[in-house]
């Protein structure tokens, strides 16, 4: 929007605030580049013009509370956050050797992995279009690596196909496109589809099969040279003296098709999960390290909040210190919550009933990870992954291989079990940290037999035994109705008081959702205390 | 519950894991069977239902957790006087705890309900049927 007055944006914000309220200032904030109506925005936001000591409060230093710090530190005003943790970055974690960490139950752990090798037990990919979170890390100069979702050689596994032997992705990949074309080519010729489509369309159609599926001329799939550059061939090209290449037989139609191993193409699809897509180099919380370097002395650690009181004249929350048991308090004009609903359910707090009623509305998704470290990277060395995720139906779901260091002589470090809802969630995290590690091996063995006499050790997961978000994200589901009841309740300001994070956004267990949520609510708390100057 | 028998009991759980003393007989005997298909919980009786699920959060000896929230002790829980209520918690869910309905089925419901309401220092003798759940899905 072009400004030919000579106002000041924050000038005419005050202006739209006084005479026509707060939701048409947040409209013209939109339109005016404050606060993002495309996520893309997200790499341009910023606010203007705190009014003088005007203080704000935040609780909890996850991705959505240290983003509202550090923008409205730069809006001019007094910031301050609670955090129940040692250190920044709550979800956005990462664990390495040396480290400890106990879960709810009081079982601790201690990372006994090499120098250099990591584990990210929650975040671990961040796609292109995640501009928000992305426009951090490289405004605070976060190296940033692919992250290698579809690897063409990782393994799809079942017991209940193919004999229990894993077979490679680029396989199921080539055989079920080679399959599906060959059968629309072939209902095509004989007539099925001469209602949908004219003569020339059909013949288009059919060429593209025919390219698509790599069919022979007879379009039939099967055992050829050109299906062989998509599956990989049984003897590969090689110099000289060498034996000619050679085609390999597919995978039986029907056994594919019941396997139901094409589901495992359609992830890496997905935009979330497109290339590019990125991690950050030594691991997730190298994001949460550059976002608390930007906020010396404005984080207070080991800060458990247990109750939060509004009035007329401010905030006031009071808090444990978890160190010492000493009970304090911390006043403010204005307060921004990230803390996950799944604990904020359990805080006195006094903002009306619909917003009461939304936070206690809101379930934690289960899900656990595994990290085990192996004495070399047989991945590499014997199978030729490099990077990537092998998918089986077994408890553990999924392997995920390094995205770096690759050909590194050593240690490595990989995702030996990640689940997401579904029994085996809670089953992992029902178990001890002991046992969760010793059923990744044991079933992770069943596709890399390497594991048997190359494990060293491992740590693992579950999120509803993390002591401070008890769960993996806010579960709105499928369930559209929860979303239509609450939503807008748990994102709309009460009072002084505005609920930012992953569970106030509509990317939920993506630390985007935390992102956009905390400028998306800290613009809206902005234009109401400037609206009321 | 005696709080130092509690500790007490915690302290002797650790000291074997951590001395891996542990044999895998004896682990075998007590672990529940993991799912190796489809959406519900394999688990069929209630005390492996309740250490396949109930237990991740409410913990082993159901005297619940505490940390930045809690989760409840299920252990002397007077609320489970009136089966009705676990049973319509486990269904529906309770804040963070996330509805059960599609991981367990009716009779798994009734058998974990009924475990739980005569296990753990609780005592109630009622039992509730699959049937009587069912009527409150
Ligand atoms: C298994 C898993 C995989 C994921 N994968 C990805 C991924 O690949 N990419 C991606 O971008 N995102 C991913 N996510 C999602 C991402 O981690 C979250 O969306 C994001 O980190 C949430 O940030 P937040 O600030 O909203 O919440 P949090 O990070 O949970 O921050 C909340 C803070 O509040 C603090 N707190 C809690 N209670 C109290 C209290 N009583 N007093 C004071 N402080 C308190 C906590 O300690 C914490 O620091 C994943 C999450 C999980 C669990
Ligand atoms: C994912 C974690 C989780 C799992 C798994 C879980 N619960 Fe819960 N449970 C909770 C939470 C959280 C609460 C509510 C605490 C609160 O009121 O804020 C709760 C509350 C309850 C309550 C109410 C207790 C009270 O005092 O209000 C009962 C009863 C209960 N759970 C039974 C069960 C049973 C039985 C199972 C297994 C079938 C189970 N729960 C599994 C987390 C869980």
């Amino acid at each position: 929007m072009e400004l030919t007055s000579g106002l000041t944006r924050r000038q005419v914000l005050g202006i739209i605030g006084k005479t026509a309220g707060v939701a048409a200032m947040y409209q013209a904030m939109t339109a005016l580049g404050y606060a993002g109506e495309s996520t893309e925005a997200a790499t341009r936001f910023a606010l203007h013009g705190a009014p003088k000591d005007t203080s704000i409060l935040i609780l909890g230093a996850g991705i959505a509370g240290m983003t509202a710090a550090y923008e409205l530190k730069k809006a001019g005003y007094s910031v301050k956050i609670l955090e129940y943790r040692e250190k920044a970055g709550g979800r956005c974690w990462t664990l390495r050797g040396g480290d400890t960490f106990t879960e709810l139950g009081g079982a601790t752990q201690k990372c006994e992995f090499d120098p250099g090798l990591y584990f990210n037990p929650g975040p671990w990919r961040l796609p292109y279009n995640h501009y928000g979170i992305l426009h951090y890390a490289k405004t605070f100069g976060v190296a940033l690596e692919p992250f290698i979702q579809v690897n063409y050689n990782a393994y799809v596994h079942s017991n209940k196909a193919f004999g229990g032997k894993p077979v490679r992705y680029r396989e199921v990949q080539a055989d079920y496109q080679g399959y599906m074309a060959e059968l629309l080519a072939k209902s095509i010729n004989q007539g099925a589809l001469d209602q949908e489509m004219t003569l020339q369309e059909r013949e288009m159609v059919i060429a593209s099969l025919k390219s698509w599926g790599a069919l022979d001329d007879n379009y039939h799939y099967g055992k050829t040279i050109s299906a062989a550059w998509r599956r990989g061939f049984e003897v590969n090209a090689g110099g000289g003296l060498m034996p000619p290449e050679a085609a390999s037989q597919p995978l039986a139609r029907r056994e594919l098709i019941e396997s139901a191993f094409w589901k495992r193409i359609i992830t890496g699809q997905l935009v979330e999960f497109q290339s590019s897509i990125f991690q950050p180099v030594g691991g997730m919380d190298m994001i949460a390290q550059a976002f608390a370097r930007q906020l010396p002395g404005t984080i207070r650690y080991n800060a458990k909040v247990t109750n939060i009181h509004q009035d007329e004249r401010g905030v006031s929350v009071q808090y444990t210190d978890t160190v010492n048991g000493q009970a304090l308090t911390e006043q403010a004009d204005y307060l921004v919550c990230t803390i996950p609903a799944s604990i904020l359910a359990q805080i006195p707090m006094n903002v009306g009933a619909p917003m009461q009623a939304a936070i206690h509305s809101l379930p934690y998704g289960a899900s656990s990870k595994v990290g085990l470290q192996f004495k070399r990277r047989f991945w590499e060395q014997d199978d030729f992954i490099y990077g990537g995720i092998s998918y089986t139906d077994l408890p553990i779901r999924s392997i995920s291989y390094p995205s770096t260091d690759y050909g590194h002589p050593g240690k490595g470090v990989l995702l030996g079990g990640y689940t997401w809802e579904g029994p085996n969630s809670y089953e992992f995290t029902a178990m001890t940290p002991a046992q969760r590690v010793q059923k990744a091996v044991e079933y992770g063995a069943q596709i890399h037999p390497q594991y048997k006499t190359e494990f060293d050790n491992g740590v693992a997961v579950g999120w509803h035994r993390v002591p401070w978000t008890q769960g993996c994200y806010g579960q709105w589901g499928d369930d559209e109705h929860l979303r239509e009841q609450h939503y807008k309740n748990l994102c709309d300001i009460d009072g002084r008081i505005v609920l930012a994070g992953e569970h106030c956004s509509h990317i939920p267990a993506w630390q985007e959702g935390a992102v956009l949520s905390a400028q998306d609510a800290i613009s809206r708390l902005h234009a109401k205390i400037v609206a009321q100057q | 519950m005696n709080p130092l028998f509690t500790y007490a009991k915690r302290a002797t759980t650790a000291t074997l894991l951590a001395g891996g003393l542990l044999t895998a007989a004896a682990q075998a005997a007590d672990e529940p069977p993991m799912t190796l298909s489809g959406s519900k919980i394999a688990a069929q009786s209630g005390a492996t239902i309740y250490q396949s699920i109930c237990q991740a959060c409410h913990q082993a000896d159901a005297q619940g957790a505490q940390g930045a929230g809690f989760y409840p002790a299920l252990a002397g829980n007077m609320k489970l006087a009136a089966a009705d209520f676990p049973v319509y918690v486990v269904l529906n869910g309770q804040n963070g705890m996330p509805p059960l309905r599609g991981l367990l089925d009716d009779a798994q419901i009734a058998e974990v309900v009924n475990y739980v309401r005569s296990h753990f220092g609780n005592h109630y003798q009622d039992q509730v049927t699959a049937e009587q759940v069912a009527a409150k899905r």
